[in-house]
């Protein structure tokens, strides 16, 4: 038996804390969900020096989470529903959102959500929590249905303050809806602190007041959050009903792009939040297990470099939409009333495009 | 068949007749399933459908927004109710930013077939929050259809469509006119149009534009200015957004005055909407100024004084006088 109330497997060294779950004793599941976070992180890298030379967006990166996202997304089932965030890109990558996909969403291109990976999971929600609730309105739906699946969605610690949050549980705890909501607890909301966002000693604690599970879960530790995502998504498969996950640990980044964590936060607790990190301990821990070694490492690393070249290769090459595409998604049909708004933008559009496009006098 | 109902039994006879037939569509909302709805619009529902169609939802309206549209994505036609307009601000995050976006935002690859049915407007002597007509919020916003019935007929087939349509549908229901009249109608299951205005009364002096219960005041005003020898034409809007304007710039073209009503305040209203794109259409047919009746720019005042607050039939007879007296 474990004697902390954080979920735990794999300590901060690397080190083992219990017995594995069974369903790991092989290994290979681990090796491939390190494979996932090295991508992860090697897209994040990518995506955030496009931005600084101006060839995406601004950009939420997700360096941190991915000892959260991508175990919860190799646990899901393909018939699972991913109701995600605006942080979750690893999540979507496994889900088979390709990485040009999730290029073309931070590049401002509507395209990114078309999405080539699962086909009922959700676009990120940008309203804060908002996300919450869709994912009781899919496991609603999966009810309903008498489908045997669940709802999966994610949210910040920030976004636990809302109502739409404390609502979302309210009315899954009610239902027993199959959904499971994983708070990334990374510390901060921008430039507020976890201590600034709510005084209950654990956001986990929320689950109470709506009467369901809550656990507190390392959030750096892919086996205790493999293990956690199992145990709900069975509660949930079995009827039984939604489960909170408080996964805990660090916003390695800025919130965004347009963020400068330096101007609220002290060097020193990065520092330390980097001891903890997610990669670095998974591979410590293969390393001693005799699964991963330096070869595979130097092969995995160029693999992932490569693939994320050939993704940004694309997406600096997709043309943007053309213009008629501003109309043609926003109703089954567009409405008679827009034709000549359409037309008057094509035309516009043809004549040279947009004033905005500076003063070229 | 034909049968005798009221606006209120129109709307559940819609309700029976979609759910019947589609086993996609389900209610959702606050006191709508054991209690059939504080207005009994949705009785009768659970007991013919079960508790997996006609949900009771705790009381939360952001909540039963979101749901809604999380379950409108995944291929179900979820009818929530809003029990009274006054209460749909919590709800708007969710309408705007995911109800009227979701096949915007993904291409196509999901949308939200939903709708909100929201009783609305003044007149039933309600409490604070139970008379708002912000009909020209949700009219605003992209994405969003907005419809409202001036009539039980109306009521039964523009809900039909409102069901039907593969995009989310605020469908306004004018309370006031819930119970007020009845009407024989064949309840077939037909549906009429969304997006197109009717044409009530056809006329030559005077077109008369308004939608929901204030349809009630309209027609009695073109009744009292029949009586003078006026001829009015009047147009049921009833689509609110998007607005089909063809027909109201047809009437304008042929009488060359133009009378607005509605409940709302004038500012920033529907009928400003209206007004604006008669005159950059229409400007030269004009033969008067346009006039719009409507509630005043204030707040809805508590129902003491509310029948002084929403417009009345003398009104628009007096605006229709000022137009045709105009040189």
């Amino acid at each position: 038996m474990q004697n902390c109330e954080v979920l735990q497997y794999i300590n901060m060294h690397g080190e083992q804390v219990q017995p594995l779950p069974e369903s790991l004793h092989s290994g290979e599941w681990l090796i491939h969900c390190y494979h996932n976070m090295v991508l992860a992180r090697t897209f994040d890298n990518k995506a955030i020096a496009l931005q600084r030379t101006g060839q995406l967006g601004t950009y939420a990166s997700l360096l941190g989470s991915e000892g959260i996202d991508v175990p919860v997304a190799m646990s899901m089932s393909a018939e699972d529903i991913l109701v995600p965030y605006y942080r979750n890109h690893a999540c979507q990558m496994i889900r088979g959102m390709s990485l040009h996909e999730i290029l073309l969403y931070w590049g401002g291109d509507e395209r990114g959500n078309a999405s080539t990976g699962q086909q009922k999971d959700l676009p990120n929600a940008v309203p804060i929590a908002t996300q919450s609730l869709h994912a009781c309105g899919v496991a609603t739906a999966l009810k309903i249905r008498n489908q045997h699946h669940a709802a999966v969605t994610l949210i910040g610690d920030g976004g636990t303050s809302k109502g739409d949050f404390m609502e979302a549980l309210n009315i899954a705890g009610v239902w027993k809806l199959p959904v499971v909501f994983i708070i990334n607890n990374n510390q901060w909301a921008i430039s507020v602190p976890r201590a600034l966002q709510c005084s209950a000693e654990k956001l986990s604690d929320k689950a109470k007041a709506a009467g369901i599970p809550g656990v507190q879960v390392d959030g750096n530790d892919v086996i205790a959050m493999h293990q956690a995502m199992t145990n709900a998504l069975q509660h949930a498969y079995a009827g039984k009903g939604p489960t909170l996950i408080e996964a805990l640990s660090y916003r390695l980044s800025d919130h965004t792009t347009a963020d400068d964590a330096t101007r609220y936060r002290d060097n020193d607790e990065l520092k330390e939040a980097w001891k903890k990190e997610p990669i670095k301990r998974l591979r410590t821990f293969l390393l001693q297990e005799s699964l991963w070694d330096e070869t595979k490492e130097v092969a995995l690393q160029e693999k992932v470099t490569q693939q994320v070249q050939t993704a940004v290769d694309e997406y600096l090459n997709t043309q943007p939409q053309t213009v008629e595409s501003i109309f043609d998604y926003l109703y089954a049909e567009l409405p008679e009333s827009l034709e000549a708004q359409r037309d008057w933008a094509t035309v516009k559009a043809m004549s040279g495009g947009s004033h905005h496009k500076g003063d070229e006098s | 068949m034909n049968t005798s109902v009221t606006l209120l039994e129109a709307i559940n006879l819609a309700l029976h007749f979609e759910m019947q037939q589609d086993q996609d569509v389900v209610l959702l909302g606050e006191d709508i399933a054991t209690n059939g709805g504080v207005f009994r619009a949705t009785e009768g529902l659970r007991n013919t459908f079960g508790v997996k169609r006609v949900m009771d939802t705790p009381l939360a309206e952001a909540m039963i927004a979101g749901l809604t549209t999380g379950m409108a994505t995944q291929g179900l036609k979820p009818v929530a109710e809003i029990q009274f307009m006054g209460f749909i601000f919590p709800a708007l995050e969710q309408i705007i930013c995911h109800s009227a976006r979701m096949r915007n935002r993904t291409r196509g690859r999901l949308s939200c077939p939903l709708v909100f049915r929201i009783p609305f407007g003044g007149g039933i002597h309600a409490p604070e929050h139970h008379s708002e007509s912000t009909e020209a919020l949700l009219a605003h916003i992209p994405g969003l259809k907005v419809v409202t019935p001036s009539n039980p007929e109306r009521a039964y087939r523009l809900l039909l469509a409102a069901i039907r349509d593969p995009d989310p549908v605020i469908f306004l229901e004018p309370k006031r006119i819930y119970r007020s009249h009845s009407q024989e109608f064949s309840a077939d299951g037909s549906a009429l149009p969304l997006g197109r205005c009717f044409t009530l009364r056809e006329g030559s002096d005077l077109t008369l534009v308004s939608w929901g219960a204030m349809l009630r005041e309209t027609l009695s005003a073109e009744k009292i200015l029949a009586e003078k020898g006026i001829s009015c034409e009047v147009i049921d809007v009833a689509t609110l957004s998007p607005l089909d304007m063809d027909t109201i710039l047809c009437s304008v073209n042929k009488t060359g005055r133009l009378i607005i009503i509605h409940e709302a305040p004038g500012n920033g209203g529907l009928g400003a909407e209206i007004s604006a794109s008669v005159a950059e259409k229409s400007l030269l047919a004009l033969k008067a100024p346009i006039i719009r009746v409507t509630g005043y720019d204030t707040v809805m005042p508590y129902f003491r004084l509310e029948e002084h607050y929403m417009p009345n039939a003398q009104d628009i007879v007096d605006a229709a006088t000022q137009a045709l007296e105009y040189l």
